[in-house]
């Protein structure tokens, strides 16, 4: 039996750019921006570098193929480099690079970046997926989008606990509405309004049943993260933080194409999660967990989400959404820096961001958001569909 | 004894009222007043002549249409060089030895293509044939022929067992009459003087070839007890005076309901005779184009047995809905520059070689079954999709076409292009196990309910206008009844009940697809 990666791995410096419309900035100066930040904090020289990852999706509307935009753009020494894309989990899957690489001993320091130049298609949203998975899929696929794909989870859990459409929709707004009251407080985040559950339910609907509030924005972004062994994270500052747990779970097809998926849940999710609780050695995580990020992509995703990592029972997500359970003043906070709702998605930076505010929480430097005494903070980077996906859960502590 | 063995119709869910053409257009050619009344008969957005060819042939034969011959008529197929016929071949599962064949260039077509098939079959060169008669003609806006065309199909199966109309004789005249001409890369209807096209043509040429086929058949127009003659009824007027026929005998050429259906026309009138005639009852079809085809036929006893397994003409007309205006029509039927933004115009080339090798699937919607688990799965794999089975290369040939659904989710999508948004689609569970993430189609978001009943159904999924590409596939839409098959089908639509999950097993047996 493996013994994973738990406390093998150490972040010693992240960066994070403002995420939004960079209309005067490309990927490359994204990265460039992520990468000074992420030096500085780790308090070491470009040189020191010895491998890095670049994580994103829609390489053929920013940066084209292969690692060398990465490699180029940072004017990296001639150091092994790689480009790694899976979907929205591409951020967490660079970072996984990254940590293998010093788990295993191949590295000292190791960069992972992840980066998405997503406002430069001439339309809003991502592109439509249905020409993303292959010649055979581009014939019989729905020409689905990601707010259609995932609204189909919508559809089903509604209609499996009995929630009217109406219903439905309110609790949706009311996780929107929390992540919009964090993302307000946070410089980095592209949108940073309240909104109210009034607003959210009249705004136009994209996909039914979901509606714009219930849709993460589309931004520019790059964040990174600078990982160590501990013992040299030790020499470099007085609080690492600690690689918990990394898991990754893709789907096998079968919720897709065979009939034992309920559809009120991602199967990824629940995988992923329950391997990340093991290797954490997390028993009860709605007890032990500090904080989470989860991919807020959409607020159903994020309802189901609280259910699938088991913090909520099956089905009463609800009840804990209404108690404020999920505040940034409730047991366990969730997306205190504003989530994708806030931040928007650029595709291969989400994974990061995430961890960038887990990082920046556990070292209690999170300003006017910063969460009482955490020590184990969650993330959750999911790719793909509901039906089909890939997702990342990863677990940090101090 | 050779014949019709039996039929079907397919006539669009959308209709057009054509007073709304007349509120559009009257303003240019009010001279139009005359023929703004009735409905026409409109294919919707992803429908075209192939796609309600097929659904036609479908209703035809319910139980699978593996014939020995495939013949399709129209004058508005998709493609000049890609055997049209053999699409629908493959969306129909007819088997890689069917004779196959498009007829076209005239109206006239759907008769003589039906005339071919009986020939064929009396020859003995095929055992059966299946011929499908279709149309979608297009008039410009503001001309008289937007009125009175309209969208359907007809199909018609021909063989020796079981012959529900006899087929007692045929004759023909032909004369190169260019009263409708289209020209290579045209799109639209030019008619010459319609004065002309009634008395030298109708006029003149049908009345020759029914002379022609009474001699032939030594059938006195008296004994004929229907006359199904795809001409205007102005014309027929005309007819029954001289040749002494009761107004009542004329077949419905459906000019209200459908509009003048082309190629499929007289087909169309046929399967509206077969759905009332008598056993015994003479029937007479007339196509008309370049000349006249005169086609008799006389019913069996085994005609009113055959006739409820099938919508035909009629059932479908009983379900239907308003388009509603006639910009949405011109939009379905791109007459007008359209914006469709970025994401529209997105359109990568098609893998030919990559939809010819999985052909069966795409065209025929065929997965395939795992002989050790019974799992029905799509697309065909080589791993059983079972989570407890992964039997690998134990697969057998699976048809999800002819089987319903319920659906299991979906969304109506703001997002997605779409010429009719939102783009519906969702997850459907197959009866009998199996589950499709597909487009829906001919429904209103409002009214799509988990649980409900779906059926698949043939549709052009994509068209690809910078390259000539009509991409074809599966969609599905709700089950609407006008099928006495439907009887039993559980109609969602009713309002869904929250509790009802749907389960598939994955592991019931069923009958093994032709």
């Amino acid at each position: 039996m493996a013994s994973g990666i738990k406390d093998k791995v150490c972040i010693v410096g992240m960066g994070c750019t403002e995420f939004g419309e960079h209309w005067n900035q490309g990927a490359e100066d994204l990265m460039v921006t992520a990468l000074i930040e992420a030096l500085q904090d780790a308090g070491i020289e470009k040189q020191d570098l010895q491998a890095a990852w670049l994580g994103t999706c829609f390489e053929e509307i920013s940066t084209g193929k292969s690692a060398l935009a990465l490699a180029q753009a940072l004017r990296l020494p001639f150091i092994p480099v790689s480009r790694v894309e899976n979907f929205c989990a591409s951020g967490t899957e660079c970072f996984r690079g990254a940590c293998y690489a010093v788990a295993a001993g191949a590295c000292d320091l190791a960069l992972a970046m992840g980066v998405e130049k997503l406002k430069d298609t001439g339309y809003g949203g991502l592109p439509d997926f249905g020409g993303l998975l292959g010649t055979l899929k581009r014939l019989t696929f729905p020409n689905l989008t990601a707010p259609g794909g995932f609204a189909m989870l919508a559809t089903r859990y509604f209609d499996a606990y009995r929630l009217t459409r109406d219903q439905g929709r309110e609790t949706l707004a009311r996780i929107s509405c929390n992540s919009h009251r964090n993302g307000a407080l946070n410089p980095k985040a592209h949108l940073r309004k309240e909104i109210t559950v009034e607003q959210a339910l009249k705004a136009p609907i994209v996909a039914d049943p979901l509606g714009l509030f219930d849709c993460c924005g589309v931004s520019d972004g790059a964040a990174c993260a600078i990982v160590t062994t501990p013992a040299i994270a030790k020499k470099l500052r007085p609080d690492p933080i600690y690689v918990k747990a990394l898991q990754v779970a893709a789907s096998s097809g079968e919720e897709q194409a065979f009939s034992g998926w309920k559809g009120t849940s991602i199967e990824t999710t629940s995988r992923a999660g329950q391997r990340a609780y093991a290797e954490a050695g997390i028993k009860t995580p709605r007890e032990e967990l500090s904080l989470m990020e989860l991919h807020d992509c959409f607020s159903i995703t994020e309802m189901c989400t609280y259910e699938d990592l088991q913090i909520s029972p099956r089905g009463r997500a609800r009840e804990d959404i209404e108690a404020g359970f999920f505040a940034r003043e409730g047991q366990v906070p969730s997306q205190a820096d504003g989530g994708l709702k806030c931040f928007g998605h650029p595709i291969g930076a989400s994974g990061i961001r995430m961890m960038y505010e887990v990082y920046k929480q556990l070292q209690q430097k999170a300003g006017p958001r910063q969460i009482k005494n955490p020590t184990l903070g969650l993330t959750h980077n999911l790719g793909g569909f509901p039906s089909s996906s890939v997702v990342s859960v990863a677990i940090f502590g101090n | 004894m050779t014949g019709i063995t039996s039929f079907g119709g397919y006539v669009p869910w959308l209709v057009l009222e054509r007073k709304a053409i007349f509120g559009a257009m009257g303003w240019y050619s009010p001279a139009t007043f005359g023929v703004a009344r009735g409905q026409k008969a409109v294919a919707n957005h992803d429908e075209d002549t192939l796609t309600m060819a097929v659904a036609a042939g479908r209703d035809c034969l319910p139980g699978g249409a593996r014939t020995d011959a495939l013949f399709l008529a129209s004058t508005t197929l998709p493609y000049r060089e890609r055997l049209n016929a053999a699409i629908a071949a493959e969306a129909l599962s007819c088997g890689a030895s069917a004779r196959v064949a498009d007829f076209s260039g005239s109206l006239r077509a759907g008769t003589s293509a039906l005339w071919a098939a009986l020939d064929a079959v009396a020859a003995g060169s095929a055992g059966d044939a299946l011929v499908l008669a279709a149309d979608t003609r297009l008039g410009k806006m503001g001309s008289a022929a937007e009125h009175l065309f309209g969208d359907a199909a007809a199909a018609v199966a021909v063989g020796h067992k079981d012959v529900i109309a006899e087929f007692v004789g045929a004759a023909c005249v032909t004369a190169d009459f260019p009263d409708h001409v289209r020209g290579e890369a045209d799109r639209f209807d030019r008619v010459w003087e319609e004065r002309w096209v009634q008395t030298e043509g109708y006029g003149a040429m049908i009345p020759k070839a029914l002379a022609a086929l009474g001699e032939r058949t030594g059938v006195k127009p008296a004994d004929i007890a229907t006359w199904a003659i795809a001409c205007p009824a102005r014309v027929l007027g005309g007819f029954a005076k001289k040749a002494g026929i009761a107004p009542e005998r004329f077949q419905d050429a459906y000019a209200d309901t459908i509009g003048d259906c082309g190629t499929a026309l007289p087909l169309m009138m046929l399967v509206g005779a077969l759905e009332t005639a008598k056993a015994g009852d003479l029937i007479a079809v007339c196509g008309f184009g370049s000349g006249a085809d005169a086609l008799l036929f006389r019913a069996t006893d085994k005609l009113a047995a055959a006739r409820t397994a099938h919508r035909g003409v009629a059932g479908h007309l009983a379900a239907r809905r308003d388009l509603g205006s006639y910009e949405r029509y011109a939009v379905y039927r791109h007459l007008l520059p359209l914006e469709v933004g970025i994401r529209g115009e997105a359109n990568p080339p098609t893998a030919h070689s990559v939809l010819y090798r999985e052909r069966q699937a795409v065209l025929g919607l065929q997965g395939a079954r795992c002989t050790k688990c019974g799992t029905p799965q799509y697309p065909p794999q080589r791993i059983c999709i079972h989570p407890e089975c992964g039997a690998v290369d134990q697969m057998e040939p699976y048809g999800f076409a002819s089987r319903s659904g319920t659906i299991f989710t979906f969304t109506g999508d703001n997002l997605a292009f779409s010429l009719d948004p939102p783009a519906v689609y969702g997850l459907v569970d197959f009866e009998g196990g199996g589950r499709l993430q597909l487009d829906f189609t001919d429904c209103v978001l409002q009214e799509v309910k988990v649980g409900q009943a779906v059926e698949p159904t043939f549709r052009r999924k994509y068209l690809d206008e910078q390259r000539a590409v009509s991409g074809y596939f599966w969609k599905v839409r709700p089950v609407r009844g006008g099928h006495p098959a439907d009887a039993g089908v559980r109609d969602g639509s009713a309002g869904a009940d929250p509790s009802r999950e749907v389960r598939n097993p994955g592991r019931v047996p069923q009958g093994k697809e032709a």
